[in-house]
C-alpha cells in the first residue's frame, strides 16, 4: 500500500524538482477496498444477487405459488429434481425452487437492510448519549448491554419475541407477530445494543483528543461536536457494524423461520428462511435440492456480506497503510 | 487478587438478582403461564387450577409480580421446584439428564474445538501472508458465516440419507444419544450419535478461535519485547513458547469466557436439529409449550451461568495481565 503514497523524487535534472502523488482519504480507502479480494468477490456477487432480486419480473420464471405445470392426467409436478422446466427442481406442491428463491430472497435483504439500518440508528445516537453524558445512564446502560449481549442469542431473542407478543398494547407499534414489520423491530430492539457499545466506546476514546477540545473551545455544542467530529472519525466501525448486522438479521430471521417462529409473509410471499426452514422435511426423503439450494443461497447472501464488512474494516483503518504491502 | 476477586463477586449478586428479576417478569409476561395452562390442561378443575396458581405464585398485579418473584425463588433455592404443566412431571430429573447429555456434548466438542482451533491460529501466524495463512483465514471466515443448522442439515443428509443411498448403509446416524428403544450404556453407539453434533458445534468454535489466536499471535510477535528475549539468546522454541504463546493467550482467555453464550446459542440449535436431549431441547421444547416451571429454573441456571463466565473473564484477565487489578 505505502507505494502509493510515496514521495515520488524526480530526476535532478527535471525541472518540475518534486511531484507528490496525493489522494483524497475516500480514494485511498476504496483502494484499500480494492486490496481484499473476497470484499471485491463479494461486493460484485451480491450485486449481481441484488439485480436479479430488483429485476425479478423479469428473472423469475413462475410466480410465487405458481405451479411449473398442472398435475394432472396422472403427471406429477411435485419433487420434480432439476430438469430445464425447473432449474432447481420444484417443491411439495410443484412450484419453481428458483423463481422462489429470488422472492424469498427480496424479504430476506428487506429485513437484513432496514433492521440493520434502523438497529444501527438507535445504537449510534444512545450510544453517542452515554459516552457524552457518562454517569448513571452510561452505568445502567451499559449493564443492561453486558448481559443481554452474553445471553445465547436464540435465547434472548425467543424471549423478547414472546414478551413482544405477550403485551398486547405493544401491538400498534410492533405489528402482528407474523408480520415482517414485527422481525424487524424485534431485531432493531435487539440489535442497537452492539452498536451502542461500539459508539460508546469511539466516543470516549475521542472525546479527549485535541479537536474536539477545539471545537468545545470555539463554542459548538455537544451536538455539533458528535454530528461534525465524532461521527465522521468513527464511520468506519459504524459501518461494519451496520454490515455485520445485515448479515446477523438475514441468519437471525432464517433462524426464528427454523425453529417455527420466524414471519409469515403473507400470500404472495416467501423468505429465504421459510425456504430454509422447508429443507427440515426434504432431508429424509433425499430431495437434495430442496436442501442445498435455499442452504446454498442463504450461506452465499451472509458470506458476501460479511465478506463486504471485512473489507470495510480494512478500507477503513488507517493504520494498513504504514506496514503491510 | 484477593480483594479483586472479592469485589467482583460481591458485585455478581444484585447483578443475578435483577436479570433474574428481569426475566422473571419477561417470561410472565410474554408466555402467559396460567393461558398456557389452560391450553395444555384443558379439563383443569377450578381447584386444580387454583393450586397451579399458588404452587407457581402467579399472582396479578405489581404487588403479585414481586410476591410471585420471590415465592418463586424461595421454592427454587429450597428445592421445591413446581411440576411441569405438561404431563406434570417433575423438573429437576428432566432437567438434570438433559444438562448431562448437553455437558458431554459440549465438553466433547469445547475440548476438540478449542484445541484444533487455538493450533491452527499458531499454525499459520508463524507464516503470516503465506499462502496457507490466507487460505486457512478464508476457511475460518467461511465457517463463521455458516448458520450451525445448515451445516447440521448438510451433514445429516450428507452421511445419513446419502450415504445409505450410495453405500447400502448410513455412517452416522441423525438423531437421538441412542437408537430408539436401547437400554443401557453403550460407548461405541452413544459416540456415534454424538459425531455429527459435535462437528457441527466444533465448526464454530474452531473457526473463532483460529480467527483469536492468529490475529493475537501476530501482535504479540510484532512487539518489543519479543525482540529483546532474541536478542537476549533464548532459543527460538523458548522464545516462542515461554514469551509469546503466554501474552497472545490472555485476549483469546478473556473472548473465551465471554463467548460462552455464542457457544450455547450454536447448542441449543444443534441439539434441535439432531433431536438430542439436551438443555437446548429442554428450553425451545419448554418454550413452544411456555411451560413456566421448566422454563424458570432453565433461564435462572442460565443466568447465573452467563455471569459467572463473565466474572470468570475479568478474574482470569486480572491473573494474567497484573495491570488490570491495579485500577
Amino acid at each position: 500500500m505505502s507505494d502509493d503514497l510515496e514521495v515520488q523524487l524526480a530526476p535532478a535534472d527535471a525541472t518540475a524538482g518534486l511531484t507528490v502523488e496525493s489522494f483524497s482519504p475516500g480514494r485511498l480507502a476504496f483502494k484499500r477496498y480494492l486490496n481484499h479480494k473476497g470484499a471485491v468477490v463479494g461486493a460484485v456477487v451480491l450485486a449481481v444477487m441484488v439485480i436479479f432480486v430488483v429485476l425479478a419480473p423479469f428473472t423469475t420464471r413462475y410466480g410465487v405459488n405458481e405451479a411449473v405445470f398442472k398435475a394432472e392426467n396422472g403427471a406429477r409436478n411435485d419433487f420434480l429434481s432439476p430438469r430445464s422446466i425447473a432449474w432447481f427442481g420444484t417443491d411439495d406442491i410443484g412450484r419453481d425452487v428458483y423463481s422462489r428463491l429470488i422472492f424469498g430472497l427480496r424479504i430476506s435483504l428487506v429485513i437484513g437492510l432496514a433492521a440493520a439500518v434502523f438497529s444501527t440508528l438507535v445504537g449510534v445516537t444512545v450510544g453517542a448519549i452515554a459516552g457524552m453524558k457518562g454517569g448513571l445512564f452510561d452505568d445502567i446502560l451499559m449493564r443492561i448491554t453486558d448481559v443481554f449481549l452474553a445471553f445465547p442469542f436464540l435465547v434472548a431473542l425467543l424471549v423478547t419475541r414472546s414478551l413482544l407478543v405477550g403485551v398486547s398494547w405493544l401491538e400498534p407499534f410492533v405489528g402482528k407477530p407474523s408480520s415482517i414489520q414485527f422481525v424487524i423491530v424485534l431485531f432493531v430492539i435487539f440489535g442497537w445494543m452492539g452498536v451502542a457499545r461500539l459508539m460508546r466506546g469511539q466516543v470516549l476514546a475521542l472525546k479527549e483528543r485535541e479537536f474536539v477540545e477545539a471545537a468545545r473551545a470555539l463554542g459548538a455544542t455537544n451536538f455539533r461536536i458528535v454530528r461534525k467530529h465524532l461521527l465522521p472519525n468513527s464511520i468506519g466501525p459504524i459501518l461494519v457494524a451496520l454490515t455485520s448486522s445485515v448479515a446477523g438479521a438475514i441468519v437471525g430471521e432464517s433462524t426464528l423461520s427454523f425453529f417455527g417462529y420466524g414471519p409469515q409473509p403473507g400470500a404472495g410471499q416467501t423468505s429465504l428462511g421459510l425456504l430454509v426452514a422447508a429443507s427440515k422435511q426434504a432431508v429424509l426423503p433425499g430431495f437434495w435440492w430442496l436442501v442445498v439450494f435455499p442452504c446454498g443461497l442463504l450461506v452465499l447472501v451472509t458470506l458476501c456480506v460479511n465478506f463486504i464488512g471485512d473489507g470495510l474494516r480494512d478500507a477503513t483503518d488507517p493504520k494498513l497503510d504504514t506496514g503491510g504491502n | 487478587m484477593l480483594r479483586f476477586i472479592a469485589r467482583r463477586l460481591l458485585w455478581a449478586i444484585p447483578t443475578v438478582f435483577l436479570v433474574t428479576l428481569l426475566v422473571y417478569v419477561a417470561i410472565r409476561l410474554g408466555t402467559n403461564p396460567l393461558a398456557s395452562y389452560l391450553r395444555i390442561n384443558q379439563r383443569a378443575s377450578p381447584k386444580k387450577i387454583q393450586q397451579y396458581i399458588d404452587t407457581n405464585g402467579l399472582y396479578d398485579g405489581f404487588n403479585g409480580y414481586v410476591k410471585g418473584y420471590f415465592k418463586w425463588l424461595g421454592g427454587f433455592l429450597t428445592g421445591e421446584w413446581p411440576r411441569s404443566i405438561k404431563g406434570s412431571r417433575e423438573v429437576w430429573p428432566d432437567f438434570k439428564a438433559s444438562m448431562m447429555n448437553t455437558l458431554r456434548l459440549s465438553g466433547i466438542a469445547t475440548v476438540l474445538g478449542v484445541s484444533i482451533g487455538l493450533s491452527i491460529g499458531v499454525f499459520v501466524a508463524l507464516k503470516p501472508g503465506s499462502f496457507r495463512d490466507s487460505s486457512v483465514n478464508t476457511a475460518a471466515f467461511i465457517g463463521l458465516s455458516i448458520p450451525p443448522f445448515v451445516s447440521a442439515i448438510l451433514l445429516q443428509m450428507l452421511f445419513a440419507v446419502y450415504w445409505n443411498r450410495w453405500f447400502g448403509s448410513s455412517l452416522f446416524p441423525t438423531s437421538g444419544v441412542y437408537p430408539p428403544g436401547h437400554r443401557g450404556f453403550d460407548l461405541v453407539l452413544m459416540l456415534k450419535h454424538l459425531t455429527l453434533p459435535v462437528v457441527v458445534v466444533a465448526i464454530q468454535i474452531i473457526a473463532v478461535y483460529a480467527r483469536y489466536m492468529r490475529a493475537s499471535l501476530l501482535e504479540v510477535l510484532n512487539s518489543d519485547y519479543m525482540r529483546t528475549a532474541r536478542s537476549k539468546g533464548i532459543s527460538e522454541r523458548r522464545v516462542l513458547v515461554r514469551h509469546a504463546l503466554r501474552n497472545a493467550l490472555i485476549p483469546v482467555v478473556t473472548v473465551a469466557a465471554i463467548d460462552i453464550g455464542a457457544i450455547l446459542g450454536g447448542l441449543i440449535i444443534t441439539e434441535n436439529v439432531f433431536a438430542y436431549p439436551g438443555l437446548g431441547k429442554f428450553f425451545l421444547d419448554a418454550y413452544g409449550n411456555g411451560d413456566f416451571p421448566q422454563l424458570m429454573p432453565w433461564m435462572f441456571f442460565f443466568t447465573i451461568l452467563v455471569i459467572m463466565f463473565n466474572l470468570l473473564a475479568d478474574v482470569s484477565y486480572a491473573w494474567l495481565d497484573p495491570r488490570i487489578r491495579l485500577e
